[in-house]
């Protein structure tokens, strides 16, 4: 089954890309999505830039586009990574190793994909 | 009905939850969704009862059932579940189903996974007695506070995430003693439900349901003290049973006859508690058992020793807040110490969780006029919570 791990940081841990300890902070990531590369589970994904993103929505006939979500002093998606494991407990397990699901770091979100049914499942 | 006609139909009713509990499981285990098993099953009965009376019982009546259920799983157009006018031949023929044809016990399985922790917790007490037991949303609603239309839906909301986020059926080793932990909280759910309702033949094969279960989770998991805590605390609380009601009428535990508690049963409850014990890992069951024992030391001593019991539910309360403990508490404690202590410790309770609990207004009643205070309408509130005419006709005695 294949699930979306969603990597949400704070603004102190996201402040830690650019920060003193920049090398444990990457380091971290690079030893963590390595790990998921080697074991076969990773189908890829992407890091986000923080505070950039923009919400496209419609409103009747008006389009509208804004800046956000707000992310002051909050969550905020820094990443997400695809994997394909047998059940949610795998899942979970890789959900839990990722850096920033340490304490105080963020949290992860995990996603199972809509898949298509298959008769004999 | 006469009283064997009734016996045999209690038995039917036993036979055919235990078939259903144990055909859903298999079904569940091949097809991963346990709504669509639900409704597979319900068109394999039904063929049962149009097929069986003109070609005779299978041979292995649940292979068959698992068989025709499992292609109905497959079959894209679902049908009805059965009328109700079909259940009584339903009962019959899963008794003689579950006499013939014993296979492996899955439902272990099916509640440990419906334990999983991506489920909400509120969610799995309710869940395991609808769908391995059969009990319907109505009665299961109110045990746990909710509003059976709100349960209702996170129940059909949990079953499609057990289907589509992939949670395994087979629970690793690690996480096997909190998934047990929930297990026996469900099990417990169970009997707390059957005994709020009022007397039935259905009520009581849950009660022992529940009863057999805890054994059976406590034969399996023989290092977890609590499955020997909540045998013992099930097996106490039916003891008294004879005892509960005379001539129809509720008695209250510290107005029962003991002579009346069931030997027995009391015997099973103290062996299992001094099983627990061994163990010496105190939890919230072996506790509530502890409770039920100095209750029943009454037989040898003729005097309750309240203190003794107030002193346990604090205890109690510390390692898990819950209202109904936190209100048996106050009992406790309005016993040993005098109607203002329990009413104080009442006080302590926040209002929403009081709300719809109805022991919490019986006992504020009974603790306002028991110190002469004019009363609230706690009594009333009490009375119009109860289901149990017996116990509504004792709460308006005391009035």
């Amino acid at each position: 089954m294949q699930y979306a791990l969603l990597y949400f940081e704070t603004p102190t841990e996201y402040a830690r890309r650019t920060g003193p300890d920049q090398d444990a902070y990457w380091g971290a990531w690079t030893t963590y999505m390595g790990m998921m590369h080697e074991k076969g589970v990773s189908q890829g994904g992407q890091a986000l830039h923080p505070g950039q993103s923009t919400v496209v929505r419609s409103a009747g006939a008006d389009r509208i586009i804004e800046d956000g979500p707000f992310a002051e002093a909050r969550e905020e998606l820094g990443g997400f990574v695809i994997v394909d494991v047998p059940d949610l407990d795998a899942a979970l397990t890789y959900a839990q190793a990722a850096p920033c699901a340490a304490p105080g770091a963020g949290h992860v979100e995990v996603h199972p994909v809509l898949q298509m049914q298959t008769e004999d499942a | 009905m006469t009283p064997s006609a009734a016996d045999a139909r209690a038995a039917a009713e036993t036979a055919a939850r235990d078939a259903y509990g144990r055909l859903l499981a298999r079904l569940v285990r091949r097809t991963r969704d346990i709504a669509a098993a639900e409704d597979a099953l319900s068109d394999a009965f039904a063929k049962a009862l149009a097929v069986w009376p003109e070609t005779g019982v299978p041979a292995a009546p649940e292979a068959w059932l698992t068989t025709v259920a499992t292609n109905a799983a497959r079959d894209a157009a679902r049908r009805r579940a059965t009328g109700d006018g079909a259940i009584p031949t339903l009962q019959l023929l899963a008794e003689e189903i579950s006499a013939r044809d014993p296979v492996a016990d899955e439902r272990l399985t099916l509640i440990l996974a419906a334990s999983h922790p991506a489920i909400a917790t509120a969610v799995h007490a309710p869940l395991i007695l609808q769908v391995v037991f059969g009990v319907p949303v109505h009665e299961i609603a109110p045990a746990f506070l909710m509003a059976p239309s709100a349960l209702g839906q996170r129940l059909v909301r949990a079953k499609a995430k057990i289907k589509n986020a992939g949670i395994r059926l087979d629970v690793g080793a690690h996480e096997r003693p909190a998934r047990l932990a929930r297990a026996l909280d469900a099990v417990y759910a169970l009997y707390t439900v059957a005994r709020a309702a009022p007397p039935s033949a259905t009520a009581e094969a849950r009660a022992g349901d529940a009863l057999t279960l805890a054994l059976l989770i406590a034969d399996l998991a023989r290092d977890e003290p609590e499955a020997f805590g909540l045998v013992s605390l099930i097996a106490f609380s039916e003891s008294r049973r004879p005892a509960a009601r005379v001539d129809g009428a509720y008695v209250p535990l510290s107005k029962q006859d003991c002579a009346l508690w069931d030997a027995r049963l009391l015997a099973l409850a103290e062996g299992q508690l001094a099983r627990a014990a061994r163990h010496r890992v105190a939890g919230p069951y072996q506790l509530e058992a502890a409770i039920q024992s100095v209750h029943c030391n009454r037989r040898r001593t003729g005097a309750t020793e309240w203190a003794v019991i107030a002193t346990l539910y604090d205890a109690r309360v510390a390692m898990a807040p819950s209202v109904g403990a936190e209100v048996a508490r106050a009992v406790a404690h309005a016993e040993a110490f005098g109607p203002a202590q329990g009413l104080a410790l009442l006080a302590e309770i926040s209002g929403e969780k009081a709300e719809r609990y109805q022991p919490y207004w019986a006992v504020r009643a009974h603790l306002e006029a028991a110190s002469g205070q004019e009363s609230s309408q706690a009594a009333d509130r009490a009375i119009e919570m109860t289901g149990d005419e017996a116990v509504r006709s004792h709460l308006k005695a005391q009035r």
